[in-house]
């Protein structure tokens, strides 16, 4: 036993060893970024090449002119319906397609095809995507207003770009539309993954397919649905390059999100640093506040469930013993 | 009667399911389908009608409007080869490395680690934006490529992949025969485990790649020398006015600046497809 004990002592350091590049790299490009940040919220940093600061005397100055910066304000109104007006759409196509790739009595022919297709808008540069559906919805000209017209929807060209819901339904929809194939291979990835010899009792006890999606699938799903909806929330929260792309924040700050307010505040013109890092941090806090209350509820409920079942277990015994007896 | 009605009700579901889902594949190639035409199509005929299902002609005299401006898309592509390549190459490596001191030894701040990078595996790079600029420019980094390519080293949510890959493929017994053959630490990781995750590496190369190539925060905010413009941003170039009337080139640009992805995509659509699968599995 000796020989062996002192040889796993020798090699821990390797794990030690082993893991420095990575927490170099993030102490160094990640958390002295991070900290830096939080500093220059603090501080009076603005103006093109400036690196020299003071702090403020009000240190919450900054964070305060964001907070009620009208701007600021319609930034994160906007955030939040763009991803909730892509989001729901998403889920309920994803889940659609789901139940129609994963039913077993029906099996639609060319699957990978048609997930090849919907994944592709993906993997595509996002900002390759939104000049070119700034071009596709062009005034007078562009193929969406051919198309309209061809159609008959239409009479004569429309200004899509310059209403403001609609601008925003677009970018929804181009968010919509990029993530909805990844979406749903991972909800059918889920539904692979979920125990075969449910589905078989649900086939031997008669179920039809609806009521096998809505009784098995969908509860087996709801972990990765909850990862998917954290996911998808971080990511909505820093929309940038498509709103940036698109109409730049445009029409009146329709589609401003909080991604593009902060790289107008820093690098537009206005070069107001401070207030950009305050920003940043607002937007942190929030998307912490919103996965750690994500989070909390997929955790809570998994061990409430947990918790349910022991009761349940120790009922059955006692209902055993007193059979019994 | 009842099986034959329901006989027709299936029909008439399948039908309906292959309807949604071919127009749903129509909807993903459309946009694209538009821009590679209308790329070839000269502005005049764009003018009149800016559908076509047809290629034309003008694709040369489309590329001629591009002499002497500021968009260049070879340019772009070289820079964010380099930059993508760079990358991935320094985050599939490092990301091994540290996956496999997670699995490989028993050291005490293992679990603090791993609980450490689960943590941070969310936190979205704008939060740092402005202090990473600040950083950057005060020690001369700005127009270089290495503030986009090392905090690659650094990339949890690979580092998180590759370790549960790493716990089904790597048996321990290997690493210790090689150690009895008295091959150090280092060598077994790079001659011995590597080779056993190619898998993995190839499926988190590709989605590493792309995320570089498409990434267009951080470059927009850190080079402002037009010979070091990656991809993306030359792709925001093409919004200027310079291009408002060649409607034509502006497509034309547009293409020039997803074909390699396009390439990939359909080379190894297998491949992706599998791979986002897979990443979802993080139980």
């Amino acid at each position: 036993m000796g020989p062996k004990k002192l040889k796993s002592v020798s090699y821990a350091k390797y794990g030690y060893i082993f893991s420095i590049p990575f927490v170099l790299a993030f102490l160094i490009f990640t958390a002295y970024p991070i900290f830096y940040t939080a500093v220059i919220g603090f501080t009076d940093l603005k103006g093109l090449g400036k690196t020299d600061f003071k702090f403020l005397e009000n240190p919450l100055q900054n964070f305060e002119a964001v907070w009620k910066n009208p701007s600021f304000q319609k930034s994160l109104e906007n955030t939040a319906i763009i991803w909730i007006c892509n989001f729901i759409p998403q889920i309920l196509l994803a889940l659609l397609l789901t139940a129609w790739f994963t039913n077993q009595r029906q099996k639609l022919r060319c699957q990978g095809a048609f997930k090849v297709l919907f994944y592709m808008p993906n993997i595509i540069t996002a900002a390759t995507i939104a000049i070119l559906f700034n071009s596709l919805f062009g005034y007078p000209l562009g193929p969406v207003n051919d198309l309209f017209q061809m159609l008959g929807i239409a009479d004569g060209p429309t200004e899509f770009l310059r209403d403001k819901w609609t601008a925003k339904g677009i970018i929804s929809f181009i968010q919509f539309w990029m993530w909805y194939g990844q979406t749903m291979i991972v909800l059918i990835a889920g539904v692979l993954g979920i125990n075969p010899a449910l589905f078989e009792a649900a086939e031997i006890d008669g179920a039809t397919s609806r009521q096998v999606f809505f009784h098995i699938t969908l509860p087996s799903l709801r972990t990765i649905m909850l990862f998917t909806l954290v996911t998808s929330l971080i990511g909505g929260m820093q929309m940038f390059d498509i709103p940036k792309l698109f109409l730049n924040g445009g029409p009146d700050s329709a589609t401003l999100t909080v991604s593009v307010f902060i790289y107008n505040q820093a690098f537009s013109g206005s070069y107001l640093y401070n207030r950009a890092a305050a920003a940043c941090m607002i937007l942190f806090v929030i998307i912490a506040i919103l996965s750690g209350i994500l989070f909390y509820l997929l955790r809570d409920k998994d061990a409430g469930k947990l918790k349910k079942q022991m009761r349940e277990l120790k009922k059955a015994q006692k209902a055993a013993r007193r059979a019994e007896a | 009667m009842r099986r034959e009605s329901t006989l027709v009700g299936r029909t008439v579901s399948k039908t309906i399911k292959y309807i949604v889902c071919i127009f749903l594949a129509i909807l993903s190639i459309m946009p694209f389908w538009i821009m590679m035409m209308n790329a070839t199509r000269g502005t005049y005929e764009i003018q009149q009608n800016s559908i076509s299902l047809l290629p034309s002609t003008y694709l040369i005299s489309n590329f001629k409007v591009f002499e002497g401006k500021a968009f260049n898309p070879l340019v772009g592509f070289k820079n964010s080869l380099i930059i993508a390549g760079g990358a991935t190459v320094l985050g599939i490596y490092f990301s091994c490395l540290t996956a496999y001191a997670l699995v490989a030894y028993q050291w005490r701040l293992r679990q603090p680690f791993f609980t450490f990078i689960m943590a941070v595996l969310m936190i979205p790079a704008q939060v740092s934006g402005i202090g990473f600029y600040q950083f950057m420019y005060r020690i001369g980094w700005t127009n270089s490529y290495l503030p986009l390519i090392l905090p690659a080293i650094a990339a949890p949510a690979m580092v998180f992949f590759m370790r549960q890959y790493l716990l089904g493929a790597l048996s321990i017994d290997i690493v210790n025969s090689a150690r009895i053959d008295g091959a150090n630490e280092f060598y077994i990781f790079n001659r011995i485990v590597l080779p056993i995750m190619k898998p993995a590496m190839a499926t988190q190369a590709i989605f590493a790649f792309v995320g570089s190539w498409n990434n267009l925060f951080m470059p927009m905010i850190l080079l402002t020398d037009k010979a070091k413009y990656t991809m993306p941003i030359m792709v925001s170039l093409l919004r200027g006015d310079i291009y408002k009337t060649e409607y034509g080139a502006i497509y034309l640009g547009l293409t020039l600046t997803v074909l390699p992805l396009f390439i990939v995509y359909f080379a190894l659509s297998k491949y992706i497809i599998a791979g986002v699968a897979l990443g979802s599995m993080k139980e």
